[in-house]
């Protein structure tokens, strides 16, 4: 039966912090929204990221950083998607990152930078709009 | 260019996760692949796991995976979780306990949503379980939330087929005895470090004994044991009594290749063609417009839904 | 019962508010009320008005009383901020140890009176700079600490029998506390002489705050270790600073903060008890750590109520006599989580009524955040920015002029009694669930913020709840502001660091240490002399986790969500 393809999404925290309310809050918003979500759980290193996003096939992968390491991470994982030849998973971040900080990220394949008091619906528009389920 | 089937014979992950991906999202093409894979199944041994919401199965797997990864084995997960009815959406959240094999080359941990197969969950992950036998997997286990009939179903096209059952559980038991007690090659009383497992175990016993007959004619008599999955106590005996079972089944059935069962090829072909003409039918009257009809006629009472079923499907079978 | 107000009163009350309900039917009814629900930040919906009769059965002595008597509603000392103020303890760390150095020498100059120190994130989680989960992490958010070196480093300078240091740091603080004592045994100092606090709370980490190291029942094991050699070698220390900040921050409500913040404290005395250590001897060092929020009232309220609870447990359930068990002390920040990225000039504001809440509220001590905190690490100025505010109301507010001002506030009063009811409903709950080690491998506490945090982004999101600047009176521009930069070598630096203490020191004597360590664990010895030892043999932090690692095994997130 043609069904219409479900977005899958991974929501992740990079790196040892953690402060997980956010992601946990966002994994909810997008299942709500109708979106298939797979959480990652605490203290992932960017590699486990990368392979668990590969294994279940996700159309994006939302990171999560509150303690500043989002400039070694976030390229991190960019980077090791590349290496995969999986370029086509949309990665995009969330959490207290500096303006200066969004725009390198952007500048190197991040594709969107969510900071605190980012309205939940206006992040699953943001993906509605910006991720298509292959 | 390599083929999609013949890429993941060749265990190449992108490959495996994309196509259970189109299994799941009900892509035609994957037919076709599926098709060419079949030679290369039949390989593995699979192990089904279900039981209530929050009895440890996750817990459980991971630390199987750990015990089979010891015995130099390679494993494949599926992890079905259930699809919100609200929304449509779903937190898969079993990879999280899992989530520490990920970079095991050796394991491949994919998570399902049961969404509202058409086909049914049972058709989409037994393809997906075809899918990882052919790229190797010497195990593959299959959780699922012991909830619904298809949850069931999807566990019990397993070789061994296990329910996890937690202390204290007292009227769930019977409602267990209900529905799957009678799928349940090996029962698992886990969280074995809290209180009443005893109860647990021989309340299990009496319901099980019950069948005494038929094990006295040689049939399979499902163990009882205890587990802690959290603290990883259990998980060889566990492993031990799936040998067993396992053992069993070469002896009675002859091979742990289905492939050669007339019975459950009988039984799987059965509900391949099932879910098949379901799909196929549902398709055309849904895309003809003819279903969406229908259900208005029945509701404003021109007709009745038994009559409306015959005009609807009889049609589309003579076609 | 001599109950503060007399049956008289209420029949006058009873009339008055009929007839003043009346009028306001009338006002209400040619323009309805501002908003369909008055609720707190927590979602607790507020009346229109109190009087006596919504404080009924309050007895005046026996319910709010004298500050520095118990219950001790008012405060846990007599005078208050009339004697002393409290401490004004702001949080740093940034970089290597000596940046970190530089800026606390700065901070005692400007008048601060305690040292509080952040950690990096490799450091709170028991990992060296080295390690390669370290990676990019390095002095990210706090100081790295992996050697003694780096301890002596960060201290260098600062009279540490004179001044008192807070320590933010959960599972490996054992460990770093092993340091700070070998450190200043090491210039001559009595392990008796130095004060300080380690903050040591392992039960909120796997509730809320999720940095975890090994499983809940050797956590806690530890702990008390830590306590047990406090209370016999290290008097003046606080071993356990009880935290409901974190609990906070992960979106737990007030009543929650409370509920569960003294749940962990009566799960850490059960356990020191069980020790063999009598209440007494331990209990008044017990501090605790409380999150200061955006609702005014709700949150002085909590503070109050907060410190009759914990009287009430002491002397009650745990049968405590000396009165310095039952005082609840403790420490504020404010929220973290309230300050925005927008507008954020606004988070000083913020900050401002937040801390005023937390001196009205009869904090010890107080850190005000930075406006910037919600951005990056704050800059010099904006921690002093920060540090002023504390000082505005401490000297020009007259707030701190008066004891407990609020008291006898029928609303204070009224939600101070409302809150401890609820807040000892689950702890009722949490008690039927065979105490807070069950609860949290339960995951209840973690399934009910989670629950919460949900809640009120969602409020937010339907603009039910508001955040200026946010989603209600928003602008397009952003004001820039001044960005703290953490120097990206710093971690290669760091790690030549650790090599060269590697390369120089006895590795033999360092096994032997750690060989030591791991037998303590295995069996029933205290870990805190064999620590001691190994640090100062130049083991590093990861060395030591390591063996906590191996003998407990590793805890990992169970991804409530
Ligand atoms: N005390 C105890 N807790 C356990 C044990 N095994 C698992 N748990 C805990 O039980 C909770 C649920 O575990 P999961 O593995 O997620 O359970 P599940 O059956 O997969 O849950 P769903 O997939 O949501 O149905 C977790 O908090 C585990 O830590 C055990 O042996 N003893
Ligand atoms: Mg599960």
């Amino acid at each position: 039966m043609k069904q219409k393809r479900r977005v899958r999404v991974m929501v992740a925290k990079p790196g040892l912090d953690g402060h997980d309310r956010g992601a946990r809050i966002i994994a909810r918003a997008y299942r709500d929204a109708g979106f298939e979500v797979v959480y990652t759980g605490l203290h992932q290193t960017p590699e486990e990221i990368v392979e668990a996003a590969i294994q279940e096939d996700v159309d994006m992968i939302g990171l999560s950083s509150l303690a500043g390491a989002h400039r070694y991470l976030f390229p991190a994982v960019v980077q090791l998607l590349h290496e995969r030849g999986a370029d086509d998973i949309v990665v995009c971040g969330g959490g207290i990152i500096p303006e200066d900080d969004i725009k390198r990220l952007k500048a190197i394949g991040v594709r969107e930078v969510f900071t605190p008091g980012t309205p939940l619906d206006q992040i699953v528009r943001w993906v509605e709009q910006n991720v298509t389920p292959r | 260019m390599a083929s999609v089937a013949e890429k993941v014979v060749a265990g190449d992950v992108r490959a495996v996760a994309r196509l259970i991906r189109d299994i799941d999202d009900g892509m035609p093409e994957v037919r076709e692949v599926l098709k060419e894979l079949y030679p290369h199944t039949g390989k593995a041994y699979v192990i089904g796991i279900t039981g209530a919401p929050g009895v440890g199965k996750s817990t459980l797997v991971d630390q199987i995976i750990a015990h089979l990864r010891k015995r130099d084995k390679t494993v494949g997960v599926l992890a079905v979780d259930p699809t919100s009815p609200f929304s449509g959406g779903a937190i898969l959240g079993d990879r999280v306990r899992m989530q520490r094999h990920s970079m095991d080359p050796g394991v491949f941990i994919r998570s399902m949503a049961t969404r509202g197969h058409f086909g049914g969950l049972t058709q989409s992950t037994r393809s997906a379980i075809d899918v990882l036998d052919a790229m190797g997997k010497d195990y593959i286990l299959v959780e699922t939330v012991g909830v619904g009939q298809d949850e069931v179903d999807v566990v019990r096209s397993a070789h061994t087929t296990v329910i996890v059952v937690i202390p204290g559980m007292g009227d769930d038991i019977q409602a267990i005895k209900a529905g799957i007690l009678e799928v349940g090659d090996i029962f698992l009383i886990n969280q074995a470090d809290r209180e009443g497992s005893d109860k647990t175990l021989s309340d299990l016993r009496l319901m099980i004994e019950m069948d005494q007959k038929k094990y006295d004619q040689g049939g399979w008599k499902p163990p009882i044991l205890k587990v802690q999955a959290v603290f990883d106590k259990g998980v060889d005996e566990f492993l031990e009594a799936v040998d067993r079972h396992a053992a069993y089944l070469a002896e009675t059935t002859g091979s742990l290749n289905f492939r050669g069962s007339r019975d459950k090829v009988r039984q799987e072909l059965g509900e391949m063609i099932k879910a098949r003409l379901i799909e196929e039918v549902l398709i055309r009257l849904t895309e003809s417009g003819e279903f969406d009809r229908a259900i208005d006629s029945i509701v404003k009472g021109k007709v009745d839904p038994y009559t409306a079923c015959e005009e609807l499907v009889l049609p589309v079978l003579a076609r | 019962m001599p109950l503060t107000f007399n049956d008289k009163i209420f029949d006058d009350i009873k009339k008055g508010r009929e007839k003043w309900e009346k009028e306001l039917e009338k006002v209400f009814a040619a323009r309805p009320e501002r908003l369909p629900r008055f609720s707190t930040v927590s979602d607790r919906e507020i009346g229109q008005l109190y009087t006596p009769a919504d404080i009924k059965a309050q007895d005046f002595m026996r319910d709010i009383g004298f500050p520095g008597e118990y219950p001790f509603t008012r405060g846990v000392q007599p005078s208050m901020y009339r004697g002393r103020l409290w401490t004004m303890r702001m949080f740093a760390g940034l970089g290597s140890a000596s940046d970190t150095n530089k800026r606390f020498h700065l901070l005692v100059n400007q008048g601060q009176t305690g040292l509080s120190t952040a950690f990096d994130m490799p450091t709170l989680m028991g990992y060296d700079t080295d390690s390669p989960k370290a990676r990019g992490e390095c002095g990210k958010c706090g100081v790295a600490i992996d050697t003694i070196e780096d301890m002596e480093d960060l201290f260098e300078g600062l009279p540490i029998d004179k001044i008192t240091t807070s320590m933010t740091i959960n599972p490996p603080a054992s460990v770093i506390w092993a340091m700070y004592i070998a450190m200043a045994e090491k210039r001559g100092i009595d392990r008796k002489a130095i004060g300080g606090t380690i903050q040591n709370d392992m039960l909120k980490e796997f509730i809320a705050q999720k940095t975890f190291m090994c499983p809940p029942v050797p956590s806690v094991r530890i702990i008390t270790d830590t306590v047990e050699f406090g209370t016999k070698e290290v008097p003046r220390w606080n071993t356990i600073s009880i935290s409901g900040y974190h609990i906070r921050e992960a979106g737990s409500t007030a009543v929650q903060e409370l509920a569960f913040t003294l749940g962990d404290g009566i799960a850490y005395t059960e356990e020191a008890i069980k020790r063999g250590l009598d209440v007494d001897d331990f209990a008044p060092r017990f501090s605790f750590f409380f999150n200061s929020h955006l609702d005014f009232f709700e949150e002085i309220a909590k503070f109050r109520a907060a410190r009759r609870m914990w009287g009430k447990i002491m002397k009650d359930r745990f049968k405590a006599k000396d009165p310095r068990s039952w005082w609840l002390r403790f420490h504020t920040q404010t929220a973290g989580c309230s300050l925005t990225a927008q507008q954020p000039y606004n988070n000083v504001v913020r900050t401002a009524l937040q801390a005023l809440a937390a001196v009205m509220g009869g904090t010890q001590s107080l850190h005000t955040n930075s406006l910037d905190e919600v951005l990056a690490i704050p800059t010099e100025e904006a921690a002093t920015i920060a540090l002023r505010t504390q000082q505005i109301i401490a000297e020009e507010s007259g707030v701190a002029n008066m004891i407990d001002p609020l008291g006898g506030s029928y609303f204070v009063e009224a939600l101070t009694n409302r809150m401890e009811e609820e807040a000892f409903e689950i702890i009722e709950k949490i008690d039927n669930m065979g105490g807070m080690l069950s609860a949290i491998e339960k995951n209840y506490p973690q399934q009910e913020i989670a629950d919460a945090a949900y809640r009120y982004q969602k409020q937010i999101d339907e603009k039910e709840k508001i955040v200026v600047g946010v989603n209600k009176y928003v602008t397009e521009e952003d004001i820039p502001v001044e960005i703290m930069e953490i120097d990206e070598e710093l971690e290669s630096l760091q790690i030549k660091k650790i090599h060269r203490v590697k390369n120089e020191r006895d590795n033999r004597r360092v096994e032997a240490c750690l060989e030591r360590v791991g037998e303590a664990c295995s069996g029933d010895t205290n870990v805190m002399e064999a620590l001691i030892d190994a640090v100062k043999a130049h083991a590093t932090l990861q060395e030591v986790c390591d063996v906590y690692r191996k003998v407990y095994g590793a805890y990992r997130d169970p991804g409530i969500y």
